[in-house]
């Protein structure tokens, strides 16, 4: 078991180094660089614009830029944008908050409409109320994310003229302003996550219930409630957590369109200006981020594996 | 049945014509009705739909760094909000007094201006400014420093006076003054750290900085001890304070102002999203609209083989009828105005009747496609085709090179449209990696040492901004007269000249269509007039709320 832990740990160096060297080589083989899109449209002579790639170090060769970086990001410091020259530690703090936010919230939903949908659609398995959680589900599935969002905008900024606030506030200084900002994006992506988990939910009950010590337990008498809910949920929760743990990762880092439609100041839409401007460090550091964002919830779901599974702790 | 058809269309056409909803009226260029008068409090909240890299208005060049900071800084002059035409001073204390050579400008300063942090003014403060933007360090960027190529020396005789000696006379040095980019600085805080200002705000503008949440929001308030009066000597600003709030998708900007989140966006909206906007705050809208000093250029790249040859470039250019196209693009996007290098009804634009003596600008566009087939059968590319080269972003770069390359189809020249992301697009535009390119370009005046900038060969002064590549003396030589000349009127004539050898003779590269600003804004908001451009006019002291 102890093993299991730390081999599971140790596999984290290889995959985040990894993902950093892609990172940087990726980076620097698109075309483009921070310093011609600073000064694009403008009339800044070249003079000016090699000036600035030598004071920003662009004009070192790549391999040495590759150690400057690798070295310092060893040490923590992932240094300093260079678009905005504020610090990139700084840069992901004023983010964070909102999209771990948005994510929690959106995880919450979805959970609670997904399992408990999930287990009723293969308790009552092709009955009519199968049918219309199915269509839910599926409905789900088949509309992004970002268009949800956009008609609910649209809805109530046609009939009461609201659309929520465009500007972050966090819980703890007010709560009603914080919530009037994140929930309707929170219902917007909470209901795709939910299709998802809802299916897996659905289709791994069916499975379990098909089990034959599902049914000694009915053979023995039990009560249908504790059949399902002990016997065959617990059983068939795996795979939903896999899927959940998953969704909530990428929820983080991955809400790009989302967070645009509701000018939400997150990670995704950093990560895409990021991008857009070619900013190097900001661009490494978020990877890594978010790369060690997944790498932490899969290690973490890896652990529930061992709660939820004696088989596997056992082995 | 093919009359039938036809009437049939022209009345669908009629009927379609009769339910589509009017244009929105526009405004008159004063905001504020007869006999209102400016009203102090309120705070202004406005979109900015960009953020700036740093803070320094010195380094940077885009108008996302001006809307949320300018109102924090004065410059030595302005762009009188009142009339925009006119420069008036802002820290000066007068119009300069300029030698009879015309090379040296002593400038007064007020004595009554005070950065927020309470120290005074003085010509020390102007001078370390203007020596970070003509003369910077090495490891200082001065985004503008070319613009100031005439200034050979500055000084600071006295507290309340500066001195601009110049190596020649030139005819743009006083706009180049107005230029709103140049922030007075404290020379004190330059001596700390001459980079200070990249990540600090301290001025001695109207309002005062508050905070800024990175990709969020700007927030300022009034500057009391603001030098400014208005003409009945009322002390401005008269807003108590303004939130900028960064909002980079179209469809949240027009939300924002929809649910009256946001009073207004200073850039411009599309002529949908101001009939959207139009159509659903009715007569709580306000809307501005007028020429603005940014166009696309068409370029194509001289060093390859068949642009090398001015029969094609100049059939490229032939090919275009720009009149219908901008009537038919000012519907959908934020072109419409037809100009040659300077813009349209600027001081400086030719009239239509000599523009349309141009080539390329002919109201009969069936001859000029005909002609243009005729010079690429001369050329032997009588079925020219190439990779268009342009920027993925909607407005106005996707409609207007569809609407050029169905142009050009119609002459027998096949365009594939590539669009990239701006950071490949400006990769493969700055390093000659394209046939032709759809450039564009944006000042905050109506200046030819601005626009013509981009003229100048490539291997020289025109390095890094003349993306077609050609290198021609007479063209460098024809710029630089006209820069020097100080006679207005021989300087409009110097100006055409070139329009006529550099877009006609040469073919070198040509404008598509002017770009037109359209702001639309919850009509609470007064005191504030568009201009031709985005950059100026953005301190927001004469800007007052109406209840």
């Amino acid at each position: 078991m102890q093993r299991y832990v730390i081999g599971r740990l140790l596999l984290m160096i290889p995959t985040l180094v990894g993902v950093a060297v892609l990172t940087f080589l990726i980076m620097r083989a698109i075309p483009g660089d921070v310093v011609a899109l600073r000064y694009v449209g403008s009339s800044v002579p070249q003079d000016v614009i090699d000036q600035e790639r030598r004071l920003l170090g662009l004009d070192k060769p790549m391999w040495m830029q590759f150690v400057d970086w690798m070295s310092a990001a060893a040490r923590l410091d992932f240094g300093t944008s260079l678009w905005t020259n504020h610090s990139v530690v700084e840069e992901i703090q004023i983010r964070i908050g909102l999209s771990i936010e948005l994510a929690i919230i959106a995880t919450i939903l979805a959970i609670a409409i997904a399992v408990p949908l999930g287990v009723l659609a293969a308790v009552r398995q092709d009955t009519w109320v199968d049918y219309v959680i199915r269509v839910f589900s599926i409905a789900g599935l088949a509309m992004p994310s970002f268009w949800i969002g956009i008609l609910m905008i649209l809805a109530l900024i046609v009939t009461i003229r609201w659309a929520p606030p465009v500007v972050f506030t966090p819980i703890l200084q007010d709560p009603l302003a914080n919530l009037a900002q994140l929930v309707l994006p929170a219902i917007a992506v909470g209901y795709r996550y939910s299709a998802v988990a809802l299916r897996m939910t659905r289709s791994s009950v069916l499975e379990v219930l098909r089990e034959d010590y599902v049914r000694t337990a009915r053979a023995k008498g039990v009560r249908e409630s504790l059949v399902v809910v002990r016997h065959a949920l617990r059983n068939s929760l795996l795979p939903v957590v896999t899927v959940i743990s998953l969704e909530f990762a990428f929820l983080i880092g991955g809400l790009v369109v989302t967070e645009q439609v509701f000018n939400l100041n997150g990670l995704g839409k950093l990560l895409v200006d990021a991008v857009t401007h070619r900013d190097y460090p900001l661009i490494q550091a978020l990877v890594l981020l978010l790369a060690s964002i997944f790498v932490i919830v899969n290690f973490i779901v890896d652990m529930l594996y061992l709660v939820l599974d004696p088989r596997i702790r056992y082995s | 049945m093919l009359r039938r058809l036809v009437a049939l269309s022209i009345l669908l056409t009629l009927l379609l014509a009769a339910c589509s909803p009017q244009g929105p009226a526009a405004t008159p260029g004063a905001t504020a009705a007869a006999g209102e008068s400016p009203r102090s409090g309120g705070t202004l909240t406005f979109v900015v739909n960009a953020e700036p890299g740093t803070f320094d208005g010195h380094r940077e060049t885009t108008f996302a760094l001006l809307h949320p900071i300018a109102p924090h800084y004065s410059t030595l002059y302005k762009w009188d909000p009142n009339d925009l035409t006119k420069v008036v001073p802002d820290v000066a204390a007068a119009i300069p007094d300029i030698s009879a050579d015309k090379l040296t400008w002593t400038i007064k300063l007020r004595t009554d201006v005070k950065f927020h942090d309470g120290t005074a003014m003085t010509s020390e403060d102007v001078l370390a400014t203007y020596n970070k933007i003509v003369f910077p360090p090495a490891n200082v960027i001065s985004a503008r420093q070319g613009a100031y190529a005439a200034v050979d020396k500055i000084e600071a005789p006295n507290p309340s006076t500066i001195v601009f000696k110049l190596k020649y006379a030139t005819g743009s040095f006083q706009a180049n003054l107005a230029s709103p980019w140049n922030f007075i600085y404290s020379a004190a805080k330059l001596k700390q750290d001459i980079k200070w200002y990249e990540k600090n705000i301290m001025g001695t503008g109207p309002f005062i900085y508050v905070s800024n949440t990175k990709g969020q929001d700007w927030v300022a308030k009034k500057n009391p001890d603001y030098f400014g009066k208005d003409k009945n000597g009322t002390k401005l600003p008269y807003l108590d304070g303004y939130k900028a709030f960064i909002i980079t998708d179209a469809t949240a900007e027009v939300n924002a102002i929809r649910s009256k989140q946001a009073m207004i966006e200073f850039r411009g909206f599309t002529p949908q999203q101001r009939d959207t906007l139009s159509g659903a705050l009715g007569t709580q809208l306000a809307i501005q609209e007028g020429p603005w000093v940014c166009v696309n250029y068409i370029v194509p790249n001289t060093k390859k083989k068949p642009f090398d040859d001015v029969r094609v470039r100049q059939a490229l250019n032939l090919a275009i009828d720009r009149w219908s196209g901008g009537e038919a693009l000012a519907k959908q996007t934020i072109v419409k105005d037809v100009g040659g290098l300077m813009r349209p009804r600027g001081p400086f634009a030719m009239s239509d009747t000599d523009l349309q003596k141009l080539q390329g600008f002919s109201k009969d566009a069936k001859a000029a496609k005909d002609q243009a087939k005729k010079l690429l059968a001369d050329a032997g590319v009588p079925n020219l085709s190439f990779k268009f080269l342009n920027r993925n972003i909607d407005t106005p770069y996707t409609p207007v090179a569809v609407f050029l390359i169905d142009q050009w189809r119609q002459a027998g020249i096949t365009a594939t449209h590539e669009q990239k992301d701006t950071a490949t697009y400006t990769a493969d535009r700055n390093s000659g990696n394209f046939d032709v390119v759809l450039d564009f370009n944006c000042d905050f005046l109506d200046e030819p040492d601005l626009q013509l900038a981009k003229f100048y060969s490539a291997s020289k002064l025109g390095r890094g901004l003349n993306y077609a590549g050609y290198d021609d003396e007479q063209l460098d030589k024809m710029i630089d007269t006209q820069s020097r000349e100080t006679d207005p009127e021989k300087r409009k004539k110097a100006v055409w000249d070139i329009e006529k050898y550099a877009m006609e003779t040469k073919a070198y590269q040509y404008p598509v269509l002017w770009w037109y600003r359209i702001v639309p804004y919850l009509n609470t908001v007064r005191g504030w007039r568009i201009g031709s451009n985005h950059y100026y006019n953005q301190q927001l002291e004469t800007v007052w709320l109406a209840p």
